[in-house]
């Protein structure tokens, strides 16, 4: 379906390729998932698929990319669009049209479909998706999951023979994510689809994978393969098989229940080693963040229902909840966005939202869901010295604070020319800079790959250990399983869960690890608890 | 029962042009009249439709937006009147306000002196029919979608039209990206206000509006936008046809306009650019491969909607004719408006497509509310 002869791209202005020579194939009928590390080429590579790598893009390329028997040497994206459908990261940035039946018809009346077979093909391709109910919905009301499956099917009804997804899921909650990758597995098993995903949530994806294709970089050359093999030493590995990896399983396990058939044994050998960590206490330190009774509405909309919390220092808070579950509006009351309807919001026993602005960087800083938004400067070094300035900081103590979180970050560089974990490397800087004793996160793992979320997970640890008190509002469990002590979970506005993470994400079906899935009903996390207890214990 | 049946037609989204025509109806009716009570009775209509048959899209939030900005203009028109307005009228006077002494050169204009009663009620009332006016364009902008309504516009326009859509879906994203900046701002400890925060914002925002419609254009490319039938000779062909037509229909047009000029060519030259203008569209519907997807119809619904609106302008130009009283008031003397029964009577026609036509499908009850249910059911459902 899709061939990918000795293909290279140069971006305008960049002095190394970002692909080089690299050789694919991908045929019919499979769910292919595209891996590796951020700065790799995926994108790139996924972009190049219908040709808006190089027409739309611009740069420098050479050898060929031919789908289905086209080459995208002469065919510009439009004249694409009935063989390849490309979604796109962000789903809202590419709606044309204002309502979910009009946004299904715009391709096929850009392709001059009859009429006719235009309303069946809609219908249809609603019914595909889900998206009945909402057919006269206006975009904007959709939340993200729905959202996402409005742009499949924009693509959909042009009648591709292949689907290419940047990033699916990894803006969704851990249902609607479900529910996305429900949409395409159907698409692959029903139409025979080729779908192409890359991802960097391996854990969600890899079960539904036919194949998978490691992109390492460097101009080394790219490994493809059906997922057991691959995975055996792919560079970047999601919890299961890095279970898999540790405890010998073979044909290596991809969804939690082939795992749970081979873990028997290494229950076992776990029970005898001793019980798992416990709990953690966090109850303890003195609390920075306290809020009470808190609620705030937007309109007809209970954003926040009189809730009571309070935030600690040397402990790291997991917020987790659906999609306009409340956390981010929670985070914006801490650090005082916006003022609460009633109740009220205390960091360090002051009204957050009367503090000047100097006082308020000092108590309490906000990493935003894009961390570029905390950057202006045309230069990392201008960044760092700016944050010096505004802070009232000695010269230097941004950079200082940089090296800490992320060695090697070129100094020279324009913020938005640097990879997403320099980026929110960055801006952890920024934030940290004026030392607030609390920390506040907003989806920081979204498009980091496994190296860059490890080091977030370490930096974390050790802000919480030298007693700062942080708040990560998050869907990526895994990072909660590795970072968190105390896990709340939100619903329409409201605590329904508030307890030390381990207790929380383990006793929810929708919200546990894949350790602790695979390792029930022993309260494991990650990976590393598992081998550290079986290291240290004679059995 | 096919009488009953057909006062209740089956939801649907009635054709937006409809609307418009219904809307412009209602316009040019208070472009005709002073009278403060007729003026009142066509907003109390425009009303009465609009919460009758509107919906809960993001376009159809903005009627609010246009009844605040009427009032606004009612206080500006009436501020301004006592700042600056006629002196010398007869009528009571009601406070005098500081003369401010003016150059000679600026003597048409005054500022200050003593205001009557009657420059105020003629002021109010200037300014209730401009709101009124402001308030039906509102209405029209509410019950019709705007991007339906680009939708039946000819082919060849409909290039235009998508970038028409693209800026209107760009001001509620941009008030999200500012806001957004704002916050940001704060997070860095810098000014949100005054000249320094506006500078600091202006660069971030802008930057975002253009990542974004770089996508945009991304994805409307990769489905399919601009794909045509013809070589790029036709096309070449038609923008020259249009660009010579425009030239010839202005040229023609100031001759039309300033008799002595080109000597009376003026006329035929309009005419000749017209053409060459419909000649463009003709090839460029031609060229253009673009269909429909389930295009509005035009039922008996829209033809008594668009009617009604007419029926208010037919009443108040038959009403002019016959000289009845009362559709002209000017505040001067002061006394009570009469109300005409003709035009009132063909004003209150405009409350026909409350009934006439069908529901929005939004807003028949079969889920819950639109955006209520978004936000509680998050990604589940």
């Amino acid at each position: 379906m899709i061939e990918v002869r000795q293909f290279s791209f140069t971006y305008d202005g960049a002095s190394s390729p970002t692909l080089s020579r690299l050789d694919l194939r991908l045929d019919e009928g499979e769910l292919c998932v595209v891996v590796g590390q951020t700065g790799s080429g995926k994108s790139t590579l996924l972009k190049s698929f219908n040709g808006l790598v190089p027409h739309f893009t611009g740069g420098r390329m050479s050898g060929d990319v031919v789908v289905d028997g086209r080459s995208t040497r002469d065919h510009k994206p439009r004249e694409l669009t009935d063989v390849v459908g490309m979604v796109a990261q962000n789903p809202a940035a590419s709606f044309v049209t204002d309502t979910v039946e009009d946004e299904l018809a715009y391709a096929m009346e850009n392709l001059g479909v009859a009429p006719a077979a235009m309303r069946r093909r809609v219908e249809d391709t609603l019914d595909l998706l889900g998206l009945h109910d909402l057919r006269d919905r206006p975009l904007g009301s959709l939340s993200g999951g729905q959202q996402q499956r409005v742009a499949i099917g924009a693509v959909l009804t042009a009648s591709p023979r292949i689907l290419v997804l940047d990033e699916p899921t990894s803006a969704l909650d851990p249902a609607a994510a479900e529910e996305v990758l429900a949409s395409l597995t159907r698409l692959v098993h029903d139409l025979g689809l080729t779908v192409v995903v890359a991802e960097h949530r391996l854990e969600r994806v890899l079960p539904f994978a036919d194949r998978v294709v490691v992109i390492p970089g460097k101009g080394e050359p790219v490994r493809s393969g059906p997922p057991q093999e691959v995975m055996v030493d792919a560079p970047v590995a999601p919890p299961l098989v890095e279970l898999g990896r540790f405890a010998g399983w073979h044909p290596l396990p991809l969804s939690v229940r082939a795992a749970r058939r081979l873990a028997g044994p290494l229950r076992e050998q776990l029970a005898r080693a001793g019980p798992p960590p416990a709990a953690a206490n966090t109850s303890d330190g003195e609390a920075v963040v306290s809020l009470r009774r808190l609620s705030v509405s937007f309109g007809a909309v209970q954003a926040l229902r009189e809730v009571d919390l309070e935030f600690r220092r040397g402990s790291v808070v997991a917020l987790m909840g659906r999609n306009g579950s409340g956390k981010s509006t929670l985070l914006a009351q801490v650090v005082g966005l916006r003022r609460p309807d009633r109740g009220r919001a205390q960091v360090l026993g002051k009204d957050p939202a009367g503090l000047p602005p100097r006082r308020l960087i000092a108590s309490v800083g906000l990493v935003p869901q894009d961390a570029g938004l905390l950057l202006y400067s045309d230069s990392v070094a201008a960044e760092c010295a700016s944050v010096d300035h505004d802070a009232g900081l000695a010269a230097g103590t941004t950079s200082t604070m940089l090296d800490r979180v992320l060695p090697g970050v070129p100094r020279d560089h324009h913020p938005r020319d640097l990879s997403e974990g320099q980026r929110l490397a960055l801006a952890l800087a920024v934030v940290l800079a004026p030392a607030p004793p609390v920390l506040l996160l907003d989806e920081p793992t979204r498009g980091l790959d496994y190296p860059a979320k490890e080091r977030l997970v370490e930096l974390v640890r050790q802000l919480a250990d030298a007693g700062h008190a942080v708040v990560i509002a998050t869907h990526d469990v895994e990072l909660v399983a590795r970072a968190a002590d105390r896990a709340i979970v939100l619903a329409d506005g409201e605590v329904v869960a508030d307890g030390a993470a381990r207790d929380v994400v383990c006793h929810s079906p929708v919200f546990a690890p894949q350790v602790a899935k695979v390792l029930a009903p022993d309260p494991w996390l990650t990976v590393a608890e598992v081998r550290g207890r079986l290291a240290g214990s004679p059995a | 029962m096919s009488g009953r049946r057909s006062l209740s037609p089956s939801p649907r989204a009635l054709h937006p042009l409809a609307w418009w025509a219904w809307a412009a109806g209602m316009a040019v009716t208070a472009i005709k009249t002073t009278n403060p009570l007729l003026l009142a009775l066509i907003a109390a209509v425009v009303i009465f439709v609009v919460s009758s048959r509107r919906t809960s899209a993001p376009w159809a939030r903005s009627f609010s937006f246009f009844l605040r900005m009427g009032l606004i203009v009612i206080g500006v028109r009436v501020v301004i009147e006592v700042l600056f307005g006629q002196r010398g009228l007869p009528g009571q006077v009601l406070f005098t306000l500081p003369r401010v002494p003016l150059p000679g050169w600026a003597a048409a204009v005054s500022i200050g002196g003593a205001v009557t009663d009657n420059a105020l009620v003629g002021a109010l009332v200037l300014g209730l029919q401009l709101a009124v006016i402001l308030l039906c364009f509102g209405a029209a902008n509410t019950l019709a979608s705007p991007y339906r309504l680009l939708r039946s516009l000819p082919a060849v326009l409909y290039e235009a039209g998508v970038a028409v859509t693209v800026a209107l879906a760009f001001a509620p994203e941009l008030v999200v990206t500012v806001a957004n900046v704002r916050a940001a701002r704060r997070l860095r400890g810098r000014p949100v206000r005054g000249v320094a925060g506006l500078r600091g914002m202006a660069v971030p925002v802008l930057e975002g509006a253009l990542d974004r419609s770089l996508q945009l254009a991304a994805s409307m490319d990769a489905r399919g936008y601009g794909r045509h039938r013809a070589e790029a000779g036709s096309r070449r062909m038609g923008t020259a046809l249009v660009v010579a037509g425009l030239l010839v229909v202005v040229v023609g047009l100031y001759g039309v306009l300033d008799s002595g000029a080109l000597d009376g060519a003026g006329l035929p030259l309009f005419a000749l650019g017209l053409v060459l203008c419909a000649a463009s569209l003709l090839l460029g519907g031609r060229r253009s491969i673009r269909t429909r997807y389930r295009p509005d119809a035009w039922r008996w619904p829209e033809w008594a909607v668009a009617f009604s609106g007419l029926v208010a302008v037919a009443g108040i130009s038959v009403a002019e004719a016959l000289g009845v009283a009362g559709i002209q008031y000017s505040g001067t003397p002061f006394t009570v408006p009469l109300l005409p029964v003709l035009p009132a009577a063909t004003i209150l026609v405009g409350l026909v497509p409350s009934f006439a036509s069908p529901r929005p499908p939004e807003a028949v009850p079969r889920t819950a509310p639109a955006l209520a249910a978004s936000v509680s059911s998050g990604g589940v459902s």
